[in-house]
Formats: C-alpha cells, sequence, structure tokens
C-alpha cells in the first residue's frame, strides 16, 4: 500500500486549507454564529421549546450537520476537480498509486477539514447557549461518519464537473434544500402528516435525526434506521468511485 | 536491458479518429530516444498511454518486462513524466512541491536529494518561492525536477524545450547527457529537429498515428540523408558536357554539384573525380554538404 503517496495527497490538501483559513474555517464559523444570532437568540426566543429542548439548542446539530455536509462536498469536489482544472492530475495519474489510495487522500482530507469545522462550531455555539452532549461518543463517530461519506459524494461530483458552474450544481439545487427540509430547523413531527410521510423520503433527515439523538437522546427516526441509511449511502458512493476508476470515466481520454 | 516496449499499440477514440495505429517500439536502457513528429502526429498520446494517463484500445506497453497495466505500481514508479503543458500549483513552494511528487511516488522525504535535483537545475535559490514567481523557464524547470524527485529510471519528457531560450536548453541537454550517464533512459518528444540532433541516441519518426522510421542517429541522417558534393573547377573541357550529363551533375559558373541518396542512386562520386582528372579539368575546391535531420524529417512527414 502506498501509504506515503495518501500521505502526500492528504497533506497537500491540510495544507491548501491552512492557506486559505478565511475561507475554508472563519467563513462557515461566521456563517453559523448568524444563524445562531437570527434564529436562536432573536427569533428563537420567541418559539416554544421542542420535544422539551430548548430552541437555540434544538438548532446546534442541524447547523453542524448543515455545515459539515456542504463544507465535505466542497472540500472534496474542488481538491480532485483542481487538478483536473489546472493540469496537474497527469502527476496522480502517472504516479504508482491505486484508485483507492487516492480516494483515501482526498476524502480523507476533505472530512478532517469538515470534523475540524463541525468541532469549531460546536465550540462557537457554546458562547451563545448551554451545550450537553449525552452521547459524546456516538456524536463524534456520526460527524466523522458523516463527514466521510459526504466527502465521497463531494469527490464524485469534482469527479463528474467538467466546469466550476456543475461542482455548485448539486449542493445548491440538492443538498442545500435536502438540508434545510430535513430538519436541520425543526422536527419532522412538527409537521403535517402528508409532510411528514414526504420528509421521510429526504435521506438528509435520518442523518440530522441521528446526529441530533447523539447530543438530546431525541430523534425523529430510528437511530438504528439513521445509521443503516448512512452506510447504505457511504457504501453506495464507494461502488460508484471503484466504478469511475475502473473505467476511468471523465478522468482519462 | 530493454527498458521500453511496445507491441501493436492502438489508440482510437469514440469519434473515430485512430490516434495510434499498429506501434511497435523498443527502447533501450539507457538510451535516449527521440519521437520527432508534426503536430496531432500521436506523440503525446504514446506517452500518456506508457505513463497510464490514457487508455489503449488494443496492444500492449511493458517497462522493464512488466505490463504497464497488470504491474502498474512497478511501472509507474520507474518513470517520471514532464508533461507538454506547464502545470503546477501555483500557491505551493518550489520545494513542497517536490516533496509532494516523492511522497506520491511512495519514496521516503530526502532533502539531500531534493537540494541535489535543485543545483543540477539552478533552482536552489527558488526553493522556498512560491511556483507562481517563478519565470516560465524556471516552471519548466520545476516541472522536470518534479518529474525526477523519486529517482526515475526513465524519463519521458514531452516537448520539454518548448518556449524556451536557447541558453536554457542547452543548460537542459547537458543535464540530460549527465542523466544518461547515470543510467537513466530518456524519451523525449520534440518539435526541435536540432534537439534531437544534438542528444538523441536513436530516433524515431511518428506521422499519423504511425511510426515511419526508428533509427540509430547517424544511421539514419547517412541512410536517407542526401550527399551534395560542390566542385570548383577552374577550367572548362570540352569533356565537361558530357561528365555533366553522365552523373546528372548541376552546373552554375565554374561549380559542379553532384547529389547523391543513398536510397536512389549508387554513389559515383569517386568516379566522377576520377573522370574529372582524367580529363585534366583542373579542381579548385570540393564541398561536401550532407542534409540534415529537418530535412530528413520534412522529407519523411510531408510524403
Amino acid at each position: 500500500m502506498n501509504l506515503r503517496g495518501i500521505f502526500a495527497i492528504y497533506h497537500f490538501e491540510m495544507s491548501r486549507m491552512f492557506r486559505t483559513v478565511s475561507q475554508s474555517i472563519a467563513s462557515p464559523v461566521l456563517s453559523t454564529a448568524l444563524y445562531f444570532i437570527v434564529f436562536g437568540s432573536a427569533i428563537g426566543s420567541k418559539i416554544e421549546n421542542i420535544e422539551g429542548i430548548n430552541y437555540t439548542s434544538f438548532l446546534v446539530p442541524g447547523l453542524i450537520m448543515l455545515t459539515i455536509l456542504n463544507q465535505s462536498v466542497s472540500n472534496a469536489s474542488f481538491g480532485i476537480y483542481f487538478p483536473k482544472f489546472s493540469g496537474t492530475i497527469y502527476e496522480i495519474l502517472s504516479a504508482p498509486i491505486s484508485p483507492i489510495e487516492i480516494t483515501c487522500g482526498y476524502v480523507l482530507a476533505a472530512a478532517s477539514k469538515s470534523v475540524l469545522v463541525g468541532l469549531i462550531i460546536l465550540m462557537t455555539s457554546t458562547f451563545f447557549i448551554e451545550i450537553t452532549v449525552l452521547h459524546p461518543f456516538w456524536m463524534l463517530l456520526f460527524l466523522i461518519l458523516m463527514s466521510i461519506t459526504f466527502s465521497l459524494f463531494g469527490f464524485i461530483i469534482g469527479i463528474w464537473a467538467n466546469d466550476f458552474q456543475k461542482i455548485q450544481l448539486i449542493p445548491s439545487f440538492i443538498l442545500t434544500p435536502l438540508t434545510f427540509l430535513g430538519g436541520s430547523f425543526y422536527s419532522i413531527g412538527m409537521l403535517p402528516d402528508f409532510w411528514q410521510k414526504i420528509s421521510y423520503i429526504n435521506p438528509i433527515v435520518y442523518l440530522i435525526s441521528s446526529f441530533r439523538w447523539s447530543f438530546y437522546g431525541n430523534s425523529d427516526v430510528s437511530v438504528v434506521v439513521s445509521i443503516s441509511a448512512t452506510l447504505f449511502f457511504l457504501v453506495l458512493c464507494m461502488v460508484f468511485v471503484s466504478w469511475i476508476f475502473k473505467t476511468g470515466y471523465k478522468i482519462k481520454a | 536491458m530493454i527498458a521500453i516496449d511496445i507491441k501493436n499499440l492502438n489508440k482510437s477514440y469514440e469519434n473515430g479518429l485512430k490516434a495510434l495505429k499498429n506501434i511497435n517500439l523498443s527502447v533501450k536502457s539507457g538510451e535516449i530516444f527521440a519521437l520527432l513528429g508534426p503536430n496531432g502526429a500521436g506523440k503525446s498520446t504514446l506517452i500518456n498511454i506508457i505513463c497510464g494517463i490514457s487508455k489503449k484500445t488494443s496492444g500492449q506497453v511493458t517497462i522493464f518486462g512488466k505490463d504497464n497495466i497488470l504491474d502498474y505500481k512497478f511501472t509507474r514508479s520507474k518513470i517520471g513524466l514532464v508533461p507538454q503543458e506547464i502545470a503546477t500549483d501555483s500557491f505551493e513552494k518550489v520545494i513542497n512541491t517536490l516533496k509532494f511528487s516523492r511522497g506520491l511516488f511512495n519514496k521516503v522525504q530526502s532533502d539531500e536529494y531534493l537540494d541535489f535535483i535543485l543545483k543540477s537545475l539552478n533552482l536552489v535559490t527558488k526553493k522556498n518561492n512560491q511556483i507562481r514567481t517563478l519565470s516560465g523557464g524556471m516552471k519548466r524547470r520545476v516541472m522536470i525536477a518534479k518529474a525526477l524527485s523519486h529517482e526515475p529510471k526513465i524519463l519521458f519528457l514531452d516537448e520539454p524545450t518548448a518556449g524556451v531560450d536557447v541558453n536554457l536548453r542547452k543548460t537542459l541537454w547537458n543535464f540530460l547527457n549527465k542523466l544518461k550517464k547515470n543510467g537513466v533512459t530518456i524519451f523525449l518528444t520534440t518539435h526541435y529537429i536540432e534537439e534531437a540532433e544534438n542528444i538523441a541516441d536513436r530516433i524515431g519518426i511518428i506521422n499519423n498515428g504511425e511510426i515511419i522510421i526508428t533509427e540509430n542517429k547517424k544511421k539514419l541522417i547517412e541512410k536517407l540523408g542526401e550527399k551534395k558534393i560542390i566542385i570548383t573547377i577552374n577550367s572548362s573541357h570540352n569533356n565537361i558536357a558530357y561528365i555533366t550529363k553522365k552523373y546528372q551533375l548541376k552546373k552554375n559558373k565554374n561549380k559542379l554539384s553532384y547529389i547523391y541518396n543513398s536510397k536512389k542512386n549508387v554513389d559515383l562520386s569517386a568516379s566522377l573525380l576520377s573522370d574529372l582528372v582524367k580529363s585534366s579539368i583542373k579542381i579548385d575546391d570540393i564541398e561536401i554538404e550532407k542534409s540534415n535531420l529537418e530535412e530528413i524529417f520534412l522529407n519523411m512527414v510531408e510524403k
């Protein structure tokens, strides 16, 4: 196994993050802080407790999930798309490094950045509200698992995209709406029956629900179903990535 | 030992374009092989397939006896590639990009070796500069340094001196010769015939996806080149008209030109000189001009 090759990609990607700290870390932290101020402190004070949880506290897991899903997808898609765009992909393709090793390098770097941002947001939220995490182990596990899964998804988008517009297409038109409608800011139980049923089609519901469970012990759907859904999506992305490398889809002429 | 062995290699694109047609080629270890060809002839496609960047349609490529697909980790570890386009991470420092390349090829980091490469390519003072601050020629050298960072046994250079000034070109030629002395096999494509003529041991010419010829450089020039003998005579003689006709000479004032092409005719230069002497024609000067690689190349690809 080419561990040095994986580390080279990982290190390169992490260095890129630290070179662009304002974009990689400061920007998502600022956006989240604004969410806390507007939805938590200003509007949240007028909203009743949800499932016995203060609304601002209720927001925390949803906001973290909203940010890490977007960060994972954008970091991983940009990470692999940019070498394609600049031509530096030649070096990766001509190196003795297997497709799975390449994927590991990019996906682990993107996921690390997301986990880091997620933890920074969690710390930031303590400035606005007192946070208790009921199941810290599960919280961390979900954070890592979902960061990896969506980094893989972003990696696929980065390979598929042949211009910068396409990189934004799926996150803007699919991922963000699904996250907003997936219970980031509300409980699915607050919706009328019909919309509740529709919501259960949305895979993001399961992710946010399980993540919120790790904080407060409450969830819209069974935790086992949530974990299974996350793992299913992870495996699906892995299968798709291996197909991409096997066929050379959008990478090799 | 054969470093690169290509057998019946074909490459077709979905639009039906046949980029490579039944390529058969071997390059010996420690040799400098130059592949000449016009734009779109298939030079880069061939390199990209060998290095794993493009897919072949059929055929086989082996590097030191191992298949470049089945044993890609082995074959790629032996290869360094300098692509045609300058493609670097502009915001990265020179030393960091070399470390990245070395790591990618699963080599333990060695500051000593990377410093040696930087010194050899006159880049040591730019070691900690961001690549975007370097000139075009320096970026080209960074590309070469990256390709050499993992100590490859075969170096592929796709038009390495395109857009590079004469001094740098000569520096690179000297450097390539040093690499050759250290046992590195060099496969380069070039537009500059002068480049191939100066540094290559063997030359291949590719046109429309087909290799027209591969030959030792000197032999190629001898085999395909024309030799022109220009004889300046001092006196005229009745026999001149006869000799001119017999040897199909071109006459320009007191200069007689005899053109000999080994492919087309037998060398009669000795007989011509003998006839001139026998006819008591005084010879003032004899010049011999050999056609260069550029003329041979143009001759072949324009057919």
